[in-house]
């Protein structure tokens, strides 16, 4: 279908592009900026004026639930929840059940995004076969089946020698490896941050050591195979120190940080809130603080860390109860909050969530050029609303955010060109 | 959801529990843990838990107070002395008991704590008596039941054990009067111990001159100070002219996770003897909440000495306990008496 | 604030209550008296008329806070003083000395926590001032002053010293 956003501020930073045109799309990509194609007549016209145009968020690790954890969310229900957020395309992690080790499971998991019809699924294929941490799985085969990355988040049980092997692997087939940075046995059966809050309400704690450590032994090993690795959702003032050495070494080792993670603390547990239990775990103001100026200075990128759960997951008492926010949704309002506190601008807020994801993804998207593929969403930014069960789309209504005045929404996403999303 | 502005100042300020603890009429409802409640509240336990001592003295040990009130005894912890101790409170006050040994029974079939809650409101309980190894779990289940129904912790994980500091405090103040002058001393497995957590703050709130910590490096919590306390490494300066000096039991279990080496080196550096005591001032009070490892936190001849109140404690542990349920089993105030 | 009774003379009015309990006790052929003061009022009233009585037991007191029938609607009052019995009560010929009987209430508690101890020979009930209102079959033995009371008025014994009974619109 061909259809023309026009009047919307376009805002690219793939392209250096920041200002009001007109997009004219057909046949599923971008035909032209600015002045309508040739013989160009559409069949759909969305005014974008007062709007923002931006290419759709990239998502680096999301859990879709899909197959295996069906009572908590679906594949349906969680790509819907994403282009409402304003993501058209969502990395799957591979702790599915089955894991997602085959190739059979990565159709199985292309097959029931495409026919949900929403954001695109991205198979992160499990790094060890099972996640067990032992056995190398088929990656060439998971490559071939559609998967755009390897992973083993979200566990973490593999050897330094296993790691290293798996890194070397990964990297002769040229496929970026996802991490979640963490030292198990640090970590233990800790569920919040090793701190002040954790001593008063007498939970286990885990401290920054639990990433760093698991951090320092990711980039020795990266550096020494060379392979390109990503770490996902990185909590700790002390980590961001540590890649921006890194990256300073040019060591290919890129890394996100979940959006509430820059706006939420450890005093936000409270009194044993469990929709505050995640993992990695809100730390202190300082991580916070860090975390936003890492985001800032482009030394890492934002991700949802999105796992949805049913109510039951988090009905216990804390210790009890299963880490995970579902945010897909709350990723545009929380970091425009940013761009209103003078941290961001608005181009880097679209840079963040989606060249750069793509970027390290080595996908062709989080660009509006001419020629590629139309996967947009259209911001209002000044929209107020309220997050309630009616409001909401994914499965899982695990969100501190729950009836909290949210600003900033979507109105409209495109993907491959076609209106997936209106508000 | 924090601001985005810090606060400040460099003590640390945590939101309490007392708006839970608490009915609107500032009354006790539940009794979850000694943190946030008021100097106010925690004397009234105190003056009430001393009428009820004069119970235990009488020739009928029983009041009618509670008569047709069911308290459930929910353990999902094993434990014979604290349990037994809120059944016999419980009896002596004319309610009826009922006994969960939960470890044993439905949660390990997989019914949720909620569910069992669920049932046992089904059958009319008034009072739910909490023990659980998760930090948080009282709160939790307070949080979900009936307006009418109070919940007691009887020690949840790591973070609260109120009743326990309650007969502690109930404890002190028989023996030394006023709180004002006070120093004193815990002594052992802070880390891991909710007894110390209540402590702790039921000593600030009731306004001692200062908290003491003494313990090993691993079985201290991080950022030890903010719970109000100050940290010692060694009994010798910990225990100067102390008041009150308060043991930790010390669990097998902590050898095995590398926070010790044996219970022979910390009864070496750690452990209270006639000599070790001498530190303190002569009068000093000897505590534990029970029960005691000896030769492991203190030895026989401190355990059995002149300054141990120990049994005492024991005692006291009733007291309290009734004075906690008559005051929680109160709160549901439906009118006016004539 | 409450209005004093001036009119009356507390003093004298205890005393004719122990010349009234006397010839009672003398009647019923009671030579050892146990007597028990309610808490707080009752108790004021028990000592000076034991004092004046000579009686060679000692006072008992009791509380009657764990025994009220009220605890559902206004909760526990948590300055509860203690019950002291200083005799064994079985067998004993106690005098119970409250000092307002009203709905009777009050002294449906006091019996029913006396009993608690052990059984009793028997209960002379006396009072400083018995009010209209009872809610309860009970009547007092020894009286003070009969005070006919609106409900919506409330009398109350004040002391230790001076003595005076007070009243209060509710």
């Amino acid at each position: 279908m061909n259809i023309c956003i026009k009047n919307g501020r376009l805002i690219d930073p793939a392209n250096q592009r920041d200002g009001v045109h007109n997009i004219y799309i057909a046949n599923g990509r971008i035909q032209s900026i600015g002045r309508s194609p040739n013989g160009f007549v559409a069949k759909q016209t969305i005014d974008a004026s007062g709007k923002l145009v931006m290419p759709g968020f990239v998502d680096l690790g999301a859990s879709l639930r899909e197959p295996g954890y069906e009572q908590k969310a679906s594949i349906k229900s969680e790509t819907r929840a994403a282009v409402a957020g304003g993501y058209t395309a969502v990395c799957c992690l591979p702790n599915t059940k089955p894991i997602l080790d085959t190739p059979a499971v990565v159709q199985l998991i292309l097959d029931k995004a495409e026919l949900a019809g929403f954001a695109k699924v991205l198979p992160l294929g499990a790094l060890t076969v099972g996640l067990n941490g032992d056995t190398l799985s088929e990656m060439y085969a998971l490559k071939k089946a559609g998967c755009v990355a390897v992973s083993q988040a979200p566990n973490n049980n593999l050897t330094s020698q296993t790691l290293r092997r798996a890194l070397q692997y990964a990297s002769s087939h040229d496929l970026l490896v996802v991490l979640k940075p963490e030292d198990v046995s640090i970590k233990d059966n800790g569920c919040v941050h090793d701190g002040a809050m954790s001593s008063k309400l007498g939970l286990a704690g885990i401290p920054a050591s639990a990433e760093t450590v698991a951090i320092a032994q990711i980039i020795q090993l990266a550096a020494e195979t060379q392979a390109r690795v990503h770490l996902t959702g990185i909590s700790a003032a002390k980590s961001v120190a540590m890649l921006a050495r890194a990256k300073f070494e040019n060591i290919a080792i890129s890394a996100d940080v979940h959006a509430y993670q820059l706006h939420l603390t450890e005093l936000d547990v409270g009194t044993f809130d469990a929709n505050y239990h995640t993992s990695p775990p809100l730390r202190t103001f300082e991580d916070r603080d860090a975390l936003r100026a890492a985001v800032a200075q482009s030394i890492i990128s934002v991700s949802s860390g999105h796992q949805p759960h049913e109510e039951a997951a988090k009905q216990a008492p804390f210790p009890s109860t299963e880490a995970g926010i579902s945010s897909l949704e709350t990723v545009l309002p929380l970091m425009l909050r940013l761009v209103d506190e003078g941290l961001l601008d608005m181009n880097q807020l679209v840079e963040r969530l989606s060249l750069a994801p793509a970027t390290t993804l080595g996908l062709d998207m989080g660009s509006l050029a001419k020629g590629s593929l139309a996967n947009i969403c259209i911001v209002d930014p000044d929209a107020v609303w309220q997050l309630t069960a009616k409001t909401w789309r994914s499965r899982g209504q695990n969100t501190p955010f729950f009836g909290q005045q949210m600003k900033g929404q979507v109105t409209h996403t495109l993907v491959e060109g076609r209106i997936v999303f209106k508000k | 959801m924090s601001s985005s502005k810090h606060p400040a100042s460099t003590s640390f300020k945590a939101p309490d529990s007392s708006s839970l603890q608490l009915n609107d009429q500032g009354k006790l409802r539940h009794f979850l843990t000694t943190d946030g409640l008021s100097k106010q509240v925690l004397t009234e336990i105190m003056d009430v838990a001393e009428s009820f001592s004069g119970v235990a003295e009488q020739a009928v040990k029983k009041v009618p107070l509670l008569r047709g009130k069911t308290i459930a005894n929910l353990f999902f912890e094993n434990s014979t002395r604290t349990r037994t101790t809120f059944d016999l409170a419980a009896k002596r006050l004319s309610a009826d008991v009922i006994n969960l040994n939960i470890a044993t029974s439905a949660t390990t079939k997989g019914e949720s704590i909620l569910d069992t809650i669920r049932n046992l409101e089904a059958m009319q309980v008034d009072m739910f008596i909490v023990r659980h190894a998760d930090s948080g779990a009282a709160h939790f289940i307070a949080r979900h039941v009936a307006p009418h129904i109070s919940v007691i912790n009887a020690g949840d994980g790591r973070h609260a054990h109120p009743t326990q500091a309650m007969l502690d405090m109930f404890t002190i103040r028989r023996v030394k009067k006023d709180f004002k002058r006070l120093k004193v001393a815990i002594i052992g497995d802070i880390l891991h111990s909710r007894v110390a957590r209540s402590q702790i703050h039921a000593l600030n709130t009731l306004g001692v001159r200062e908290v003491r910590v003494i313990a090993p490096k691993t079985l201290l919590p991080s950022d030890t100070d903010s719970l109000g306390v100050h940290v010692y490494g060694d009994l010798k300066t910990g225990l100067d002219d102390v008041d009150v000096v308060i043991m930790l039991r010390l669990q097998r279990e902590r050898m095995g996770a590398a926070l010790l080496p044996s219970e022979h080196e910390y009864f070496e550096c750690f452990g209270l003897t006639e000599e070790r005591l001498s530190y303190a001032k002569p009068d000093v009070c000897v505590m534990h909440p029970g029960p005691i490892n000896r030769g492991v936190e203190m030895d026989a001849a401190v355990a059995d000495g002149p300054n141990s109140v120990i049994l005492q404690q024991v005692t006291n542990g009733i007291a309290t306990r009734m004075a906690v349920m008559a005051l929680t089993l109160g709160h549901y105030a439906t009118g006016k008496s004539s | 604030m409450g209005k004093t009774l001036t009119s009356v003379d507390i003093d004298a009015t205890i005393k004719a209550m122990g010349v009234d309990l006397a010839g009672l006790l003398a009647q019923r052929e009671i030579t050892q008296p146990l007597m028990i003061g309610v808490h707080t009022g009752g108790l004021w009233v028990a000592q000076k008329m034991h004092q004046a009585l000579g009686l060679s037991k000692p006072l008992g007191e009791i509380d009657i806070s764990f025994y009220r029938d009220d605890f559902t609607r206004i909760g526990l009052n948590p300055q509860v003083k203690p019950s002291q019995i200083p005799v064994s009560i079985e067998g004993e010929d106690i005098v119970l000395v409250d000092d307002v009987l009203y709905t009777g209430r009050t002294v449906r508690a006091a019996l029913n926590e006396i009993f608690d101890y052990g059984r009793p020979n028997s209960v002379t009930l006396v009072v400083l001032v018995d009010r209209s209102g009872r809610e309860l079959p009970l009547q007092a033995d020894v009286i003070g002053l009969k005070l006919d009371l609106s409900p919506q008025k409330q009398v109350k014994l004040t002391g230790p010293a001076p003595l005076a009974l007070e009243t209060n619109r509710n």
